[in-house]
């Protein structure tokens, strides 16, 4: 077990480096630091002078993977690849481009990005599960159709007509809650709820319906029929036998997101103004400020390894056929 | 001057996915195994319904491809749904009309004829109705309904005709016993719900087309345009974006995933580093990421563009493309598991030991042996990848802000919801059009995969 996460681990380092690569050629190849500095002084009289200040202020002035003037280590320190996209795998992301440490805001703006992701989880687990026993329950009857009916076409409607919706008939006309903003402390309550009322609503559909054959699947199973042989009820042989085994492939289906809930929701975040990474990132995209995106993109692929990482490990706890080899 | 045909990158796509569906078709149809399972798929009325629409909306697509240079601007480029929708695609109000309105929606100062200033609401230039009551437009709207019915059903009883003489010749049965047949829902396929479809369908498309001559039947958004016209041609970017993106990511996919799978070792290990890479950046970061990469490119090379119209399409085509780099290595995973599993059959074992060679092999056997999964791809990831398009013109990594897209107008009316009275037309257009797409699709794919996966398949 130890040795295995041992290689796991080791073998997320070239898959980070090759994350890095890929972002650091996005940003600087494909555009060199002068179009950047364009970009963000506007392209309209812009003088070279101006440029090169620009480059000196964020630290963009250098030259891509080596640089031939500096002596020694620095030949390979005093380089873009290695200010900017090295110096992430020790969690070090610098300042973005407005001048703010990204570091310190992405402490501070991680509580409020799961003060909403975790009861959406939670909620939309509990939800999800019982629509989708519901289903079981009548399975082959109209009912049974109806759901799964109901549950496309809750996946045909864009997410965003699910926030505009919600912002619009629980917040405007019945006035219940406010619309955005956020606030510290307990009082966060008001302003999470639609969102998370939202965000449930928004995943009910495929989740339902895709644990749905989950349950179908278990239900057909040979210990389901013995269990119904030795006379339990259909209520006992859901409960009792269906739902424990089916929560084998949903729960460790989970594990693998639970790391990214740290990231939150980019659109409902800033669509609520809650001041969370999601909206973070979406401003960051918006003002073109390619630190933080740069840093995000980092965070979210270290997030998503330790994921899978996790959903292995969680594997090994819940069935214990699987041995980690 | 004759007309001079204009074809943009992506309508030279579209011509070829059409070319490849119909050749696939045509194939198809001669092969049992693939008739076969086609059949069980539209053996449903649900997957019968959703091919009718979106038959249409790729016919739609396809008319807005078809593109040429008008007389009379030299800059200007119109498609065939452009002609079709005129005068919608060159007309504007000066802003806001709620739907069917004659009026604009805010105020305005304005000059009587008898020289007075009074501050109303503007007549709407569109219509040239005159002064009329909401009786008399009531009256309008009924007349132009019922004109356009006409038509619809016309164009129906003549389309269904020829379907159904047709089909019983294929039967080679009577007329009567043919629409008993029917009628009683005793054929193999459920014609009965294709026809209601096509009869609903044809004579919605008419009324709307008849109706949007005179008035707006959406409305006019910030600017003036006809929210109709807006969420008509927005259905060629989803479609675009649904269909191009996959149709680029596929080769790869497939060779790739082929390759990993049947040639192992170092070639598999390089290609699983590569898709294990791209898949954990986080897929929305990645396509920001590279949008905002290109958006900065394509402002550094605005010389290479010569329209705006091939500048907003060069894009859309580059967003489909960013977006096929971040879905194919779903594909490809299980594209490589399927290849592992079937490199160790009999009949590959023996294909290999007569000698046959490794590309064979792969064409020969392994490629038709996993089209299945590739077709359930396909059309699982359609309708999430015009979901997607929504959210990503929100973000502002989407398309063009100039392409016409059920993104943008969401994004253009997102910024009015605070306003009052509410304008909400635009988008119940987005909704209502992009809704129809993907619900449609959605239902058609269940069914694909129903009919396709082995494991789900009765035999």
């Amino acid at each position: 077990m130890f040795a295995y996460l041992l290689r796991r681990i080791l073998y997320a380092i070239p898959v980070l480096i090759g994350v890095n690569l890929i972002t650091f050629s996005l940003f600087f190849m494909l555009n060199s630091p002068d179009d950047m500095a364009r970009a963000h002084l506007g392209y309209k009289n812009v003088n070279q002078a101006a440029v090169e200040r620009w480059k000196i202020e964020y630290g963009y002035n250098k030259p891509l993977f080596y640089n031939p003037k500096d002596d020694g280590i620095q030949k390979i320190t005093d380089t873009l690849f290695f200010q900017k996209s090295v110096k992430l795998f020790s969690f070090d992301f610098g300042s973005s481009d407005g001048g703010s440490d990204i570091s310190y805001d992405i402490t501070q703006r991680m509580w409020p990005s799961l003060a909403v992701a975790i009861p959406i989880l939670l909620l939309g687990l509990l939800v999800e599960i019982t629509f989708a026993i519901l289903m079981t329950f009548f399975r082959a009857t109209y009912l049974d159709f109806g759901g799964v009916l109901f549950c496309i076409i809750l996946m045909s409607i864009s997410g965003l007509f699910y926030i505009i919706g919600g912002q619009y008939l629980i917040g405007k006309l019945l006035n219940l809650v406010p619309i955005s903003g956020y606030d510290g402390g307990f009082s966060a309550f008001k302003f999470v709820i639609l969102p998370v009322v939202v965000g449930v609503i928004g995943g009910l559909g495929g989740s339902a319906r895709w644990y749905r054959t989950i349950f179908l699947e278990e239900v057909s199973k040979d210990y389901v029929r013995t269990a119904r042989g030795k006379g339990l009820s259909e209520i006992k042989v859901l409960f009792k036998h269906v739902l424990k085994n089916a929560m084998v492939p949903i729960l460790t289906g989970i594990v693998v997101i639970i790391p990214m809930l740290f990231m939150g929701s980019l659109v409902l975040e800033s669509f609520f103004g809650i001041p969370g990474l999601g909206s973070y990132t979406i401003d960051a995209i918006q003002q073109q400020d390619f630190a933080i995106v740069r840093a995000m993109v980092f965070l979210g692929s270290v997030l998503y390894i330790i994921g899978l990482v996790l959903t292995d490990i969680s594997y090994t706890l819940v069935d214990p056929r699987v041995r980690l080899e | 001057m004759p007309i001079k045909f204009v074809v943009l990158w992506s309508d030279a796509l579209i011509y070829v996915l059409f070319a490849a569906i119909s050749l696939f078709i045509f194939w198809a149809r001669r092969k049992y195994h693939l008739r076969n399972s086609w059949k069980q798929v539209f053996s449903k009325p649900l997957a019968m319904i959703s091919i009718v629409f979106l038959v249409v909306y790729s016919g739609i697509a396809f008319l807005d491809s078809i593109h040429f240079q008008p007389k009379t601007e030299k800059f200007a480029i119109e498609s065939v749904l452009d002609q079709i929708l005129a005068p919608l695609n060159t007309f504007y109000e000066v802003t806001y009309s709620k739907p069917f309105a004659l009026h604009s929606y805010a105020k305005d100062i304005m000059t009587l004829s008898d020289g007075s200033v009074v501050r109303d609401y503007p007549k709407l230039s569109y219509s040239d109705l005159g002064q009329i009551s909401i009786e008399e437009r009531r009256a309008h709207m009924i007349d132009r309904t019922l004109n356009g019915a006409q038509y619809g059903a016309a164009a129906w009883i003549i389309l269904s005709l020829l379907i159904f003489s047709y089909l019983s010749y294929r039967w080679k049965t009577n007329i009567f016993i043919s629409l008993k047949k029917i009628f009683c829902h005793e054929t193999e396929l459920p014609w009965l719900a294709f026809f209601i479809t096509l009869g609903i369908v044809l004579i919605s498309m008419t009324v709307s087309w008849n109706l949007s001559q005179e008035f707006h039947i959406f409305g006019t958004d910030k600017v003036g345009q006809d929210v109709f016209y807006e969420a008509v041609k927005s259905i060629r970017t989803g479609l675009i974006i649904g269909t191009l993106t996959t149709l680029l990511m596929l080769p790869f996919a497939i060779f790739l995933g082929i390759a990993a799978g049947y040639f192992g070792g170092k070639i598999d290990d390089f290609i699983q580093y590569v898709y294990t890479t791209l898949s954990s950046i986080p897929g929305v970061l990645l396509i920001a990421a590279a949008v905002l990469s290109l958006q900065i490119f394509i402002a550094n090379h605005s010389q290479w563009f010569e329209t705006l119209t091939q500048r907003a399409d060069d894009r859309l085509l580059a967003l489909c493309a960013i977006l096929g780099i971040t879905s194919w290595t779903a594909l490809c995973r299980i594209l490589r598991g399927e290849t592992l599993k079937l490199r160790e059959m009999d009949y590959i074992q023996a294909a290999r030991a007569l000698g046959v060679g490794k590309l064979r092999i792969i064409s020969r056997h392994i490629l038709p042996n996993v089209m299945h999964i590739v077709l359930i791809g396909v059309v699982l990831d359609f309708s999430s990848l015009v979901l997607a398009e929504a959210v990503l013109s929100y973000v502002g990594v989407g398309v063009d802000p100039t392409t016409l897209s059920w993104g943008n107008m969401i994004n253009a009316a997102r910024l009015e919801l605070a306003r009052e009275p509410l304008v909400w037309w635009p988008l119940l257009a987005a909704f209502i059009f992009m809704f129809i797409l993907v619900l449609f699709a959605n239902v058609f794919s269940d069914a694909v995969r129903d009919g396709f996966d082995p494991r789900i398949r009765k035999l």
